[in-house]
């Protein structure tokens, strides 16, 4: 390597000085705030995921009690209950549940083996509906009135209707949650452009009174953060795509926490924009910060 | 002009300096050299009064404006305000950087100026490895690249012997020759005398009347 100084080669070297333990700092946050934001999109996607399964599986379904009239058996009452739902426009299948299969279903409130044999316990149809056009619980009520049938229909609404708004407030939580991770991004990089300008006073008065604007200096300022934030937020990211990995593959052999918390490797994906967003958060807040700093300067 | 509610640093100034025109300004310590300098070269603004640069009333510059008006006024500090992070060559490229040239267009210029000034084999050293004199041409490197109208000194003899003084002083005197004018500040009445340049002399923070120098001064 020669040592003798080419004019012909030179190139300008940056004006701020290099990266010190305040930036380290800086870098460290936005990592960290990268992972939860990372984690919080996944479970988003995830929760959204299993609520909309858990409405398909209800809306895709529904139930009839049962109870037997005059001198006909329970059995023959949910078979003929069976029979008349399934004539139904908007039911794929109507299948009238054995006795033991019924009582299993009310095991877990009495205790297995507790259920006294001669107690005359409803009989349950399992109904599968239509997904595209699925019979109304009316519908299928009407059906069974005209046929002179005592049950009651269970369309799960009063079910779905929960799971949608506890779905929506996952969503509108994990939304609060990243609208403060950003506004807590924002905080810190103005927190430390203010803090940048005061340490670099000497740079940028120099720069100020060689003829620099404050949109030339902020610049300066808004390309260091940005780029600050892009290297801290990817690192984040890797770190939150490789937990929610860990965790998907954590969960595989568990049915129900895979239905509690069904990631998809696509969701993983979620944080790919993560580097380009907090850059851009970065430089807004940055050049935002600097200009009212420098702003107030003669 | 006053600081806070500090006395007024300067009272009662009215000059005029002609463009292409060169003064000394001299003055004891704490008469308001340093603040003059300041009001001429936007670093401060004046507290009342009235300040003209180029035809335009400072007080009406817009601030927008102000970053074009800064860069046609050169400035050597007393304390160099040199950047630690960057060599010699960097510092010295600072103003044409600043104003948005390609390098291709201005570093010969830089480096024909550092030979000037004797820095030709510093180009790549940083400020901390220079001595006090080189520091000091390093300055006037970086003020005049620019080719500026109007160059401002603040004790610009002040750390380089004799010898580098008058090569400074002729370097000053030649870009006022090709048009710049030169106001230097400066504690150096010998040479001050020598130049045989006008002097405007502060005292006190007013302009002393200076018969053996004539000033050029308006009313």
């Amino acid at each position: 390597m020669s040592l003798v100084f080419d004019v012909n080669r030179w190139w300008p070297a940056p004006l701020l000085p290099r990266r010190d333990g305040r930036d380290l700092a800086l870098l460290f946050v936005v990592a960290a705030l990268s992972l939860l934001a990372g984690l919080a999109a996944v479970g988003a996607l995830a929760g959204h995921r299993a609520s909309q399964g858990w409405q398909t599986e209800l809306t895709g379904s529904a139930t009839l009690v049962v109870r037997a009239q005059g001198t006909e058996t329970a059995d023959e009452a949910a078979a003929r209950a069976a029979d008349v739902v399934s004539g139904v426009r908007g039911v794929t299948e109507a299948r009238a549940l054995e006795a033991a299969k019924a009582q299993a279903l009310i095991a877990p409130w009495i205790g297995p083996g507790a259920l006294p044999p001669d107690l005359p316990t409803p009989r349950l149809v399992a109904i599968e509906l239509d997904r595209k056009t699925p019979a109304s619980g009316a519908a299928i009520a009407a059906a069974l009135k005209a046929h002179g049938v005592d049950a009651d229909v269970d369309d799960h609404s009063r079910w779905s209707a929960q799971i949608m708004r506890a779905g929506a407030a996952t969503e509108g939580i994990a939304a609060a949650i990243f609208a403060l991770i950003v506004a807590v991004l924002a905080a810190v990089v103005a927190y430390a452009t203010r803090q940048g300008l005061a340490a670099r006073h000497d740079v940028v008065e120099a720069l100020h009174l060689s003829g620099a604007t404050d949109g030339y200096i902020a610049r300066l300022f808004q390309a260091r953060f940005a780029r600050s934030a892009a290297q801290a937020a990817l690192a984040g990211a890797v770190l939150a795509a490789a937990a929610a990995g860990a965790l998907k593959l954590a969960t595989a052999g568990d049915a129900q926490l895979t239905a509690l918390l069904p990631i998809a490797w696509t969701d993983l994906a979620a944080v790919a924009p993560f580097p380009i967003l907090g850059a851009l958060a970065a430089a807004v807040t940055a050049r935002v910060t600097a200009m009212a700093a420098l702003g107030a300067r003669p | 002009m006053r600081y806070g509610r500090e006395p007024e640093v300067l009272k009662e100034i009215s000059f005029e300096l002609k463009r292409g025109s060169f003064h000394f300004l001299t003055g004891p310590s704490g008469s308001g050299k340093s603040t003059l300098l300041k009001l001429i070269y936007l670093a401060e603004e004046a507290s009342r009064g009235r300040i003209e640069i180029f035809g335009q009333d400072l007080a009406l510059l817009q601030r927008k404006d102000r970053p074009l008006m800064r860069r046609r006024v050169g400035v050597v500090f007393q304390e160099f305000r040199l950047l630690d992070h960057l060599s010699v060559f960097d510092n010295a490229a600072l103003s044409p950087r600043i104003a948005g040239r390609k390098p291709a267009g201005y570093r010969d210029d830089v480096a024909d100026l550092l030979n000037w000034v004797g820095l030709g084999q510093r180009m790549q050293a940083m400020p901390q490895a220079l001595s006090g004199g080189e520091k000091q041409r390093l300055a006037i490197a970086r003020a005049v690249i620019n080719r500026p109208d109007i160059l401002l000194a603040d004790e610009p003899t002040g750390n380089v012997d004799e010898a580098m003084g008058q090569r400074i002083l002729r370097l000053f005197l030649e870009l006022n020759r090709v048009g710049a004018t030169v106001l230097i500040a400066s504690h150096d009445l010998e040479l001050v005398a020598r130049s045989g340049m006008p002097v405007l002399q502060l005292e006190d923070g007013r302009l002393a009347p200076e018969p053996n120098f004539a000033p050029e001064r308006t009313a």
